[in-house]
């Protein structure tokens, strides 16, 4: 059985390499899946405390938390679309009618 | 504790209940209504937005925590939710002709905003980390959505992707601070939490919940550093959803941030106390200075709205009653001035020309003496001229840190004010003195009329008679977890 601190390793590391796709990577799509890697960074850490705890509050935050990212994933790819329709690119560097 | 939800609950829930049917009423309304009819819609919507603030009335004195503490029924909550309301009310009112010039359709709009403005009051009434996250993120969805609404141009998409970028991964941030929380309490329940963490040894690993829960926030409230998205986003979104955005949202940020840190942390006072100082500074000068070189208003305004967050966040570092009464004064004077801006730029909307540049403005009191002076009126407000209600909200903010012994914080806020006042009256200027007029004529719809004239007054009234709102926010802020914040002042 792995032990509190290993889930909460993993997760950190989860969650820095999301951080890092978002600041690094150059599509869109990428970006979102970068965001996506973050909020499952952050359920495993209420999994792995609720769990510790022997509570259940953390897992039906989990619950919610990926309830919420598959709406927001949605809505997100929608508009990803309706940007793609005006300037046929998803590299956030090409849209530069606003000052970035 | 008894698990389980009783009548009573929804009793207590009862203005959220009629706004979440209200909303629906409008979804379904859009369908049987012939096309062409969002004039109609919109009076529906305002009737629900009547209805609601109805709904609250018989609360006006309850203090009770519902559905085993997930959300708290209390004035606070009731002072922000009239906020919400309020500005949304304007907020549609403004929207009216504006929609119909620019073409897009109306149901799904007047929805998505009573959307928001259902999950801004979860979130001023949310107690438990569960309940401020689904508000928060009902009311995020709707603005990614309002942001990007006017598909054919390829700013406001710019401005929703953005928007929904950023707001994405700030809430990675705040929901990694919240799950350290959680983890380091064994509860979700914000006063459950600050009675667990009283009286504790300051855990590193809380230190870094709280700076990661304070830059999440710190996104939503578009505070320096994490505000790069506010500029963007203000100027490429429709125009009455950059005025809904910059208050309702803000205002409904503002509220989560006080639940979570003055209910939740309390203990951790001194370390978020020292955070939010910083933050406060940089944004307000930052706000300001960047503020100075911008030609498009709604781009100057989104500036002026980061700077006014640095202003608020003077209360959170005060902490105390006086200053959470002074950041509800704020939050209240501020929307009626903001939302007041932006309705003279919507004013300025034509077929052909958006009027948001600087430019637009030069001479309109010959054209237009009324907006003219609306627009007076607001720019000194929101520059802190004694007559309006600008300068009271100012005056009860710093007066709030000098008395919790910030007296320099106090001196800087009062700098930035008068840096402020360059940009604020520049456009006076170019309304006044300069003699060209090459913008638009403004067009008044009976709609927009109302929404000015009640924008104008409360501006004036709340500055010259400030008295009962004063009273109203000092009681509503005693209402804030008051045992958590009396133990915690020195």
């Amino acid at each position: 059985m792995p032990t509190l601190n290993q889930y909460l390793v993993l997760s950190a590391t989860l969650f820095a390499i999301g951080t890092a796709g978002v600041f690094i990577r150059r599509n869109l799509i990428t970006i979102l899946l970068s965001i996506e890697i973050m909020l499952n960074a952050v359920n495993l850490t209420f999994v792995a405390f609720g769990r510790a705890l022997g509570a259940v509050d953390g897992q039906i935050l989990v619950f919610f938390v990926i309830t919420v990212a598959a709406a927001e994933a949605a809505v997100g790819l929608a508009i990803v679309i309706g940007l793609f329709r005006h300037s046929e690119s998803l590299n956030p560097d090409s849209f530069a009618s606003l000052k970035w | 504790m008894p698990p389980g939800i009783t009548f009573g609950d929804f009793y207590n829930i009862l203005p959220e209940l009629v706004l979440t049917a209200g909303s629906l009423v409008v979804l379904i309304a859009d369908v049987l209504l012939p096309r062409r009819s969002g004039g109609w819609l919109a009076w529906i919507t305002l009737i629900v937005i009547g209805a609601t603030l109805a709904s609250l009335v018989p609360f006006r004195e309850t203090r009770v925590e519902v559905a085993n503490g997930l959300i708290a029924v209390d004035q606070f909550a009731l002072f922000f939710k009239v906020v919400f309301l309020g500005a949304a009310a304007l907020t549609v009112l403004m929207s009216v002709r504006y929609l119909e010039i620019e073409g897009a359709s109306p149901g799904e709009y007047y929805f998505l905003i009573l959307c928001a403005t259902l999950g801004m009051m979860i979130m001023a009434g949310g107690i438990d980390l569960i309940t401020i996250f689904i508000g928060l993120e009902t009311m995020a969805v709707s603005f990614y959505i309002l942001a990007g609404f006017i598909k054919p141009n390829q700013r406001s998409n710019e401005a929703a992707v953005k928007y929904f970028l950023l707001g994405a991964f700030s809430l990675g941030i705040l929901l990694y601070g919240m799950s350290l929380m959680y983890g380091l309490s064994g509860t979700t329940n914000l006063r459950v939490m600050a009675m667990t963490f009283a009286g504790q040894e300051s855990d590193p690993r809380l230190i870094l919940a709280v700076m990661l829960v304070a830059a999440g926030v710190g996104f939503k409230i578009a505070a320096v550093p994490f505000h790069m998205w506010a500029p963007d986003v203000y100027e490429g979104a429709p125009t009455p959803i950059t005025a809904f955005l910059s208050v309702g949202s803000t205002a409904a940020s503002f509220a989560m941030l006080l639940r979570i840190f003055l209910e939740g942390l309390p203990s951790m006072k001194p370390e978020w106390r020292v955070l939010f100082e910083g933050l406060a500074i940089v944004t307000m000068t930052v706000g300001n200075l960047a503020a100075l070189t911008q030609s498009n208003l709604k781009r100057m305004l989104a500036y002026s709205s980061i700077a006014h967050a640095g202003y608020v966040l003077i209360g959170v570092v005060a902490g105390t009653p006086r200053g959470v009464a002074a950041m509800l004064i704020y939050v209240l004077v501020y929307a009626f001035m903001q939302l007041g801006a932006f309705i003279v730029i919507v004013l300025m909307r034509r077929q052909d020309i958006v009027g948001d540049e600087l430019k637009d403005f030069s001479g309109l009191h010959v054209r237009h003496p009324f907006a003219a002076f609306a627009m007076l009126m607001f720019m000194l407000s929101l520059g802190g001229i004694p007559p309006t209600a600008g300068f009271m909200g100012k005056f009860w903010l710093f007066g709030a840190a000098i008395d919790a012994g910030y007296v320099w914080l106090a001196v800087i806020g009062v700098l930035n004010s008068a840096i402020s006042l360059y940009y604020y009256i520049r456009i006076v200027v170019f309304m006044y003195v300069k003699k060209e007029t090459a913008g638009s004529e403004p067009t008044m719809s009976p709609a927009l009329g109302i929404a000015l004239a009640v924008a104008v007054i409360a501006t004036i009234a709340l500055g010259v008679y400030p008295r009962l709102l004063f009273e109203l926010a000092e009681a509503s802020a005693r209402t804030l977890g008051a045992a958590a914040i009396t133990t915690a002042i020195r």
